[in-house]
């Protein structure tokens, strides 16, 4: 029996998983929430200070890296439990979830390096 | 003493005479010390005698007679009467192929046991002239827990892995398989990897964790995989980088 | 009749008949909130690249009643993720010290403690600091 390649996308939704557990409920709270409530001033999500903190090397660096691993964590899962629901044809879930998964991340870089 | 009258819905399957299982129930007067075995035992005697269960130790040793008791799998020698309602039902364990009544065939699982070398493999005969392998309490704590497996397949009736894949090596077998890799002194966790990190070894389960809630020896074939995961992880990218690590890696013992 | 052990089908909906799958479905459920959260971020980087306009245009559609049942969805989920990924660290990472297994509540706890921490430093950064 082949050792198999899984290693790579499961540490990908491991590192995406550890990531987004800790991120995800204070970035959305941020993101959506703290200027409607009055949490933060509108102007600390300001365009100027926005783009000179997305645009710095490190800024696109971290985005770029938990954007990735947030893509592949949630692609992943999606197909494991694509299976677990009856849809048992892998190869198709495999080439739609990681393909998805592939594309936002080029397009992740794509807009990083736009800016 | 007293009675307490208890129905006992079991799931029957005569392969001589049914297409199908179905259920027949019992009315059975237990005694209040009694487990779920002891009532079966019960209509056995004086009730049914083609009713087929498999037991043997009535002491939750001999791993025997597992089998789903209202909705979870456990030991029938184990399950308290005391603890459970007046309408019990009792079915052979899930994911496996029944032979008979309450009794499963335990073929795939006594191959897969098998498959992932559940035996020391260690890299050079023992230097100790008296030709054992020596051991610190200390080395034995960090396997002894997934060591308790007795073969009940409890872990298997809950994997829903392993009813999705026919292939699927299931909990206890990839338990077993860290219990050598964590033993001091054993070598052989690259040539079990073949089987345990191959695509139907640990990357088949998905941490539900129900396993490790019914095991009655709490073994945690859970941690067990997800930390086999972890260190065939490591590997994997060691190999990646050093190709040529894998050969040297492979101890004698790998007759497969 | 053939003799033959009887195989029992598992339908697609195994899952319903207990509550630990139900929990183990909305866990992994959680992954698609997460991915939206990515494209979330995705779109909004792209906005930014676009100009000021966009970019504003995109954090008014973000805050419009939609747009926050949108992350109020993502919130709920991420706690979700958050709380059952956490609790099950001790299982994958077991903790020694000397001869002893910590007991898995610690390493739950330094997690929950670390998430935390982590939360406030971001928010502390978002504001400026101030």
């Amino acid at each position: 029996m082949a050792r198999s390649h899984k290693p790579v996308v499961w540490g990908l939704f491991a590192a995406g998983g550890t990531a987004s557990a800790f991120l995800v409920p204070v970035l959305a709270i941020t993101l959506g929430f703290a200027v409607p409530l009055g949490l933060l001033s509108p102007t600390d999500l300001s365009f100027d200070r926005v783009y000179s903190i997305v645009s710095h090397p490190l800024g696109r660096l971290v985005l770029f890296g938990y954007m990735t691993v947030c893509f592949w964590h949630a692609a992943h899962r999606t197909r494991t439990t694509a299976h677990d629901v009856g849809l048992h044809n892998d190869r198709v879930t495999m080439i739609v979830c990681y393909g998805a998964a592939g594309l936002s991340t080029v397009l992740a870089a794509l807009f990083l390096l736009s800016l | 003493m007293s009675a307490r009258q208890i129905t006992l819905e079991v799931l029957r399957y005569r392969p001589e005479s049914e297409s199908e299982p179905v259920f027949q129930s019992y009315s059975v007067p237990c005694q209040k010390e009694w487990v779920v075995l002891d009532a079966l035992n019960y209509v056995k005697d004086n009730l049914d005698r083609t009713l087929s269960f498999r037991w043997s130790c009535h002491m939750a040793v001999c791993g025997s007679c597992g089998m789903v008791i209202n909705d979870n799998p456990m030991l029938s020698c184990k399950a308290f009467l005391r603890d459970l309602p007046d309408h019990i039902r009792v079915e052979p364990l899930q994911n496996f192929p029944i032979e008979r009544d309450l009794m499963v065939s335990l073929d795939d699982f006594m191959d897969k046991l098998k498959s992932v070398k559940p035996y020391l493999i260690p890299k050079q005969p023992t230097a100790d002239p008296d030709g054992t392998y020596k051991q610190s309490s200390a080395q034995l704590k960090k396997f002894k827990p997934f060591a308790m497996c007795i073969n009940c397949m409890a872990c298997y009736s809950v994997c829903p892995q392993y009813g999705l894949n026919d292939g699927f090596a299931g909990p206890a077998a990839l338990a077993l398989a860290h219990r050598y890799n964590a033993d001091s002194r054993d070598q052989g966790r690259r040539a079990r990897e073949d089987v345990v990190a191959s695509n139907t070894g640990i990357w088949e389960c998905t941490f539900v964790g129900a396993c490790s809630e019914v095991c009655p020896k709490n073994v945690d074939p859970a941690a067990a995989i997800q930390q086999t995961k972890i260190a065939s992880t490591v590997d994997y990218f060691k190999d990646l980088l050093m190709p040529s690590g894998r050969k040297i890696a492979h101890p004698e013992g790998d007759t497969t | 009749m053939n003799n033959a052990p009887y195989i029992r089908p598992m339908p697609a909906s195994w899952w319903l008949r207990q509550g630990r799958y139900v929990r183990y479905m909305i866990r992994e459920a959680t992954c698609l909130f997460v991915g939206l959260h990515a494209l979330v971020l995705l779109v909004g980087v792209y906005r930014l690249s676009q100009g000021r306009e966009a970019f504003e245009a995109f954090l008014e559609a973000l805050w419009s009643p939609a747009g926050q049942l949108i992350s109020a969805a993502i919130l709920i989920m991420a706690v979700i993720h958050s709380v059952t990924w956490f609790n099950l660290t001790p299982k994958a990472m077991p903790l020694w010290i000397g001869e002893k297994q910590a007991p898995g509540w610690i390493i739950v706890a330094a997690h929950y403690g670390g998430w935390f921490v982590v939360s406030v430093i971001v928010l502390l950064l978002a504001g400026g600091l101030s």
